[in-house]
């Protein structure tokens, strides 16, 4: 969920909660104040009562209906209270509708109270008309509800208005470190004067220059390391070569030096495998043109016929369609010839490679193990099948360097006992 | 120019005008510098060495050499200037560059600025000899397209093998291989430099070169069939030697 919806969620919640509370302590205050006031009519209605009762109007004492006037006597014997006592209750009052006289149970204030007249004591009820609690309630509830509107409405407008404002350079930001790849050196960077969002950046990019500080360290020490060994391993070849010329060996000595010669020579292959690398993911290789994948696939085929044959492996070369790409031609090279070589050397004797070009799709299958091969690991550098010792392990790794720089999609499948290798050829 | 000449100037045995081949070695690291030399006078070539940027131009100041092999990482400056002045000397077409650094950055500035050649250390003595005569060819024998040997002879422009003046027909591989193997008379090919020569130079090769056995027993049969004064011998099966019967 967007930041912005979850702000206003809580928002809402909040507010309801706090908003609901607010409504009641309000309710009961204004209810309070209504009563308080309502008894201050009463008491002084009451006075006004006695003092005219005591001064004359000794007739009022048979007021006993209370729908009436509002207020009734009553003599009392016995306990005298001189407290005033206050309730809210209903009681039947008049009301004139239409020229007739009807009794109405209506809500009021009613104040009890005793006082002495010529030694007698009497009862005092007074009554005045309360509001309804219950329109009240529904008034107030309907304030408050629009009043919540209201609130909400703001709140979102100011959300969507200024949070959305405020939040911008953050999303811009977090856009830019999506798509941020390492080796690249263009770091993400968004104008901004809120300070959260400054520091995110200062300390996203400390990490981001770590990160690549470090991603460069290594490739410039494989790199480094391959190209000082470059030097001492054509001596030691270059030597073993002269020794051998010399001639005069033993039979037993020159096999010595012949697996000598053997190891040094998948060292260095070791060795190109991973220069050739370091330079594909540093894009050393820039000098892209139209290339024709068919052509590269029959000239390689034709470069690898005596080694298939002599693996006695049959390879097809099915032209269904025709691929041209841009790219690097010696890049096109190796990564065409890495898949057939890895077709014809993980194969079976009398096994087949079946090279096929159709749409911008090339697939290679070949027979081989009857199992499907990890296709998490076989990707991966130094990943090898326990049986083949000779390969550097790194065949498969340029294959998918070469896509990764050319955004070429690349899948391994096993169906029917073949083992397939799919390039698409997406050109941008 | 006799048929023979290109053979009697760049093969030692044919002594005629090899003591004129001279050629400069711009190399700092000692033991390499040894190899090479060594390698390069079996050829009969008078070699020089030096083993730093201004040690290479006192020599090319004082001499003009029929082929220089330039290291482009050297003590004192770059290969590279050093090449540039070498342009401006007019000298620069007979330069192969010898470097540990296989980037076409290097590659495209260095041919640009003359040079004819640009080889990745490590390096096969074969190929080395190969490229060598390949720039003597292009250089000091100009218009010379055939290399002899017995009886045999091979057009390397029209790409044809003659066994006593008879076509022998070859196919591309084969005829590569032949080929290499003449510009390495009497040296010892491996199978690997072969391979590479002639298969390209590939980077996960996972299996062995006993392919090769069968495209080199194809080419002896053809020769001998032929009648062909020239053989190629296995060498401690690490490789082969082509030789005069």
């Amino acid at each position: 969920m967007k930041l912005i919806n979850r702000t206003i969620l809580y928002l809402s919640g909040f507010l309801l909660l706090a908003i609901s509370i607010w409504s009641v302590v309000f309710y009961l205050s204004i209810i309070d104040e209504i009563k308080d006031s309502i008894d201050d009519g009463l008491e002084d209605k009451k006075e006004r009562i006695i003092y005219e009762v005591r001064h004359g109007g000794s007739d009022m004492l048979s007021v006993k209906d209370l729908s009436k006037r509002f207020f009734s006597i009553e003599k009392i014997e016995g306990e005298y209270n001189s407290k005033n006592r206050y309730l809210d209750t209903l009681v039947p009052l008049e009301d004139i509708e239409d020229e007739k006289i009807e009794h109405e149970l209506e809500a009021v204030r009613m104040l009890v109270s005793h006082f002495k007249y010529k030694e007698q004591g009497y009862k005092l009820v007074v009554v005045n008309l309360m509001v309804e609690e219950d329109d009240l309630m529904e008034a107030a509830f309907w304030d408050i509800f629009w009043l919540y509107l209201i609130l909400m409405a703001c709140i979102i407008i100011i959300d969507n208005l200024v949070l959305r404002k405020l939040w911008k350079p953050f999303y811009s930001f977090l856009e830019q470190l999506k798509k941020f790849k390492l080796g690249h050196s263009v770091f993400p960077k968004t104008k901004t004067k809120t300070r959260e969002f400054q520091d995110l950046q200062k300390a996203m990019n400390i990490l981001l220059r770590h990160s690549t500080e470090a991603y460069e360290q290594q490739k410039q020490f494989i790199g480094n390391a391959s190209h000082e060994m470059q030097t001492p391993l054509a001596v030691t070849i270059n030597k073993l070569e002269l020794l051998i010329e010399e001639g005069d060996l033993k039979p037993p000595q020159a096999e010595h030096i012949a697996a000598v010669m053997d190891v040094i020579g998948q060292l260095v292959k070791l060795n190109k495998s991973l220069l050739l690398l370091t330079k594909i993911e540093n894009k050393q290789f820039l000098d892209n043109q139209q290339v024709s994948v068919n052509e590269i696939l029959r000239e390689c085929k034709d470069n690898l016929q005596e080694i298939a044959a002599y693996k006695q492996v049959d390879i097809t070369l099915d032209n269904q369609d025709e691929i041209s790409v841009q790219m690097d031609i010696s890049l096109t090279r190796i990564l065409i010839s890495n898949l057939i070589r890895n077709a014809i050397f993980y194969n079976i004797t009398d096994g087949k490679v079946e090279v096929k070009v159709e749409k911008n799709v090339l697939r290679i299958c070949n027979t081989g193990v009857d199992t499907a091969l990890d296709a998490e690991k076989i990707f991966d550098r130094f990943y090898k099948l326990g049986q083949s010792q000779k390969g550097t392990g790194l065949g498969l790794s340029i294959v998918q360097a070469i896509c990764k720089l050319y955004n070429f999609s690349l899948s391994y499948s096993f169906k029917n006992k073949l083992h397939c290798f799919e390039l698409e050829f997406n050109q941008n | 120019m006799p048929r023979s000449s290109f053979f009697s100037q760049v093969f030692p045995d044919s002594n005629a005008y090899i003591c004129c081949m001279k050629i400069l070695l711009v190399e700092d690291q000692k033991e390499l510098q040894n190899t090479v030399v060594a390698s390069l006078e079996k050829e009969g070539f008078v070699i020089e060495t030096a083993d730093d940027y201004y040690g290479a131009i006192d020599k090319i100041g004082v001499y003009k050499y029929d082929c220089i092999l330039l290291d482009i990482m050297l003590p004192g400056g770059s290969g590279l200037d050093l090449l540039n002045q070498l342009k401006e000397q007019g000298q620069s077409n007979n330069v192969i560059i010898i470097s540990a650094k296989d980037s076409l950055d290097d590659k495209l500035k260095g041919l640009d600025l003359g040079a004819d050649d640009y080889l990745t250390k490590p390096f096969h003595i074969a190929e080395l000899n190969a490229r060598v005569k390949a720039v003597l060819r292009r250089n000091k024998f100009k218009g010379k397209t055939t290399i002899e040997l017995g009886n045999t002879v091979l057009d390397f422009e029209e790409r044809l093998f003659f066994v006593k003046d008879e076509n022998i027909p070859l196919n591309r591989k084969e005829f590569d291989i032949l080929n290499y193997f003449l510009l390495n008379k009497n040296r010892l090919v491996t199978k690997t430099a072969l391979a590479e020569h002639v298969w390209g130079d590939d980077i996960d090769q996972a299996d062995n070169f006993d392919f090769i056995y069968s495209q080199i027993k194809n080419i002896r049969k053809k020769l001998q069939t032929a009648g062909a004064e020239i053989e190629i011998e296995a060498v401690y099966g690490i490789g082969y030697k082509l030789t005069e019967k």
